[in-house]
């Protein structure tokens, strides 16, 4: 995966100044570097999706949504200091336009068509929320954002078409032969249609995280950088302060529509019960366990909650609980790890282990 | 804004000089019941150190926020290049070309320092979303020139050997000239200085100004600064502000011999000894606490 983080990680060897010291090379661009890590992520992937069975699969699916949104929440967050407690009803925006996009028998448009049609439709609403955003501070834009994430499971009952409480089944397209004898040829076994949500999510996966570690890396991510850092010097220095923040805004729901549309086509039904506070709450602490600002911390913080609960619930059986116990043992593991990073570890995983590796490297 | 320009132009400088660069006509703001400026007029002549001196509360910082566009004034008129800025917003500065350090820092501070001057580089960025988007070699190319056009700037006072630190590691006088090099790498043709030298040692200073007169072949230069030693060996012309008016102007020597001048002062030695700080003693104004925008 494409590892771009914040600003300070960068290269720490070349802060070892002196005059004679080693002067960072500029890299002529990032997008082979970025490249090259999708495919060996890809790569990776694909050997783990192989040698996984179907619940791992699945399993592997409901991670790339998570990280995916969690991608786009830390560029908002991290980046760019504005606080989204709202990215599940983005989430819900993108899921919704996946499920309506794919009724129909057969659906009236391709696949990549129909997750970029989430992805636009959410950024669309993005952009209108982000724009009220804009005029926010804070503690403000966390309050209207959370008033969001509130109000869009109750919004979505008031419509017929979009099913209520039971929400909309959502049919996958049969799997193009030619992909199925593609898979075939690559891995030598059958490509079931959970494995191939679950490569569909992954692909959309490595897409986004190459595109946002493109941006962070650039002028654009050093714009948002310093608006969260000194509104008023960024401001001096050119920026228009609500262009910034609508921006990273707009960024960031489009990603969480793209999530969402994953996450339509993994679980195969969108209701108001999957897009609650709790989901916008946990994207949330997906990038605060993993390190804010950080993609990799993104990623981490995703799959400590997708395998996290499962493992525990394993660990709760394996010594003597009954299956309801064990259940029950998740949610605390999970609060107590919470409670754990921010005690010891606020900087988060990746943060934390950036602050150890520059200390052994005695920098500042 | 479309003030009353009732401009009671008592300017006595620059009739019939080279034109102004920058010109505020006649502004005045009002703070609830605080006068902060009162018909405040000046005008900067390119390549011109122009010194704004006065009390604590004088109202120096309201004056560099008018002409940034962080306060509007309630009167009153700005003028860049002979053309009248309406509704200036601050973001629109650097493309204008204005530069302006603050009184604080305001450094980035979880960006290293050559990220930070870049910041500053953004008017000569050339490439937009779409190329840093996709990662195209025509972004990387332009973040490339920025990189070095700030590491140009920074090598130009001095700090280049800290590009890659975080600002906080930073000794305060490395971190000022970083601030100063954000605001230059823009290549404005007039600069708002806010107390450059505040916390800086003696020699420190001296250096400080030695590099204010370098500018000034490539741009103007507005300088806010209690350091009488500094102000008068720099400017070329004084403005002086007491209780947001004008009370006096002219050129050094003018000004430190203007009775209106040493009265504001309370009988201060102005351009007295090393580091004499006018107006710091004011212990009548010692009550005014100043709460201008970004400080
Ligand atoms: N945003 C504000 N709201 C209310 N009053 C303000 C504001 N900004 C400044 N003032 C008041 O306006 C007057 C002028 O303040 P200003 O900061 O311009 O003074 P200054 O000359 O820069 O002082 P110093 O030398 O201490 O920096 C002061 O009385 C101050 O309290
Ligand atoms: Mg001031």
């Amino acid at each position: 995966m494409p590892t771009t983080t914040e600003a300070g990680e960068k290269d720490p060897a070349a802060a070892a100044d002196g005059r004679g010291g080693p002067r960072r090379r500029w890299r002529s661009s990032v997008l082979p570097r970025h490249l090259s890590l999708a495919v060996l992520g890809l790569l990776a992937v694909t050997v783990v999706m192989e040698t996984t069975g179907s619940f791992a699969n699945s399993q592997l699916a409901s991670m790339a949504y998570l990280g995916i949104a969690a991608g786009g929440l830390t560029v908002l967050t991290g980046l760019n200091g504005q606080l989204s407690l709202g990215h599940g009803a983005f989430m819900a925006v993108g899921a919704y336009t996946t499920a309506l996009f794919l009724d129909g028998e057969p659906p009236a448009l391709p696949l990549p068509v129909v997750l970029a049609a989430a992805t636009l439709v959410t950024l669309l609403v993005g952009a209108v929320v982000g724009v009220a955003a804009a005029r926010l501070h804070g503690p403000y834009i966390a309050g209207a954002t959370l008033a969001l994430a509130v109000a869009v499971p109750g919004v979505v009952l008031h419509f017929e078409r979009l099913g209520g409480e039971q929400g909309l089944g959502v049919r996958m397209p049969e799997t193009p032969v030619w992909v199925l004898d593609a898979a075939y040829f690559v891995t030598g076994s059958e490509l079931d249609p959970t494995k191939y949500v679950a490569y569909i999510g992954w692909a959309a996966l490595v897409v986004t995280y190459v595109l946002l570690a493109n941006l962070m890396r650039g002028r654009v991510g050093r714009t948002w950088r310093a608006v969260r850092d000194d509104e008023v010097a960024a401001e001096i220095a050119g920026i228009h302060l609500g262009r910034a923040r609508v921006l990273a805004f707009v960024v960031s729901t489009a990603c969480a529509g793209l999530a969402g549309a994953v996450m339509a086509m993994a679980v195969r039904i969108t209701a108001p019960s999957g897009f609650s506070l709790t989901l916008s709450l946990t994207l949330l602490s997906a990038v605060v366990l993993g390190g804010l600002g950080s993609l990799t911390g993104a990623l981490i913080g995703s799959a400590l909650l997708t395998f996290l609960p499962h493992l525990v619930t394993g660990l709760g059986t394996d010594a003597g609980l009954t299956d309801v116990r064990a259940a029950e043992l998740a949610p605390a593991v999970y609060g107590l790890t919470m409670i754990l990073v921010i005690l010891v570890a606020p900087a988060g995983i990746t943060g934390t282990l950036r602050n150890l590796w520059r200390r052994r490297r005695g920098v500042a | 804004m479309s003030p009353p320009t009732t401009a009671t132009t008592e300017r006595t400088d620059h009739d019939g000089g080279p034109p102004a660069l920058f010109s505020i006509t006649g502004v005045s703001v009002r703070f609830g019941g605080v006068r902060a400026l009162s018909e405040v007029s000046l005008d900067v002549a390119p390549r011109q150190v122009l010194g704004v001196i006065g009390p604590n509360g004088a109202g120096k910082t309201t004056l560099f926020n008018v002409a940034c566009g962080f306060v509007r004034p309630d009167s009153g008129r700005l003028l860049w290049k002979g053309e009248e800025l309406t509704g200036l917003r601050p973001h629109r500065l650097a493309s204008l070309g204005i530069g302006r350090t603050l009184q604080g820092l305001g450094l980035f501070d979880r960006m290293t320092v050559l990220e930070n001057v870049m910041v500053g580089a953004g008017r000569h960025a050339r490439t937009g979303f779409a190329s840093a988007l996709f990662g195209l070699g025509r972004g990387a190319r332009d973040d490339a020139a920025l990189a070095a056009r700030a590491r140009r700037t920074l090598a130009g006072l001095g700090v280049e050997r800290y590009a890659d630190r975080l600002p906080g590691s930073l000794p305060y006088p490395v971190r000022k000239r970083v601030a100063l090099a954000r605001a230059l790498v823009g290549e404005p043709e007039l600069l708002l200085l806010d107390e450059p030298a505040g916390g800086l040692a003696g020699d420190e200073m001296a250096e400080l100004g030695e590099l204010i007169r370098g500018l000034t072949d490539r741009m103007a230069v507005m300088l806010v600064e209690h350091h009488m030693d500094l102000v008068m060996s720099v400017c070329d012309d004084i403005t002086v502000l007491d209780f947001g008016r004008v009370i006096a102007r002219g050129g050094p020597d003018e000004v430190r011999r203007d009775p209106a001048v040493v009265a504001a002062y309370l009988g201060e030695e102005v351009g007295g000894k090393a580091g004499g700080k006018a107006g710091e003693g004011a212990g009548e104004r010692a009550g005014r606490e100043q709460r201008g925008t970004g400080e």
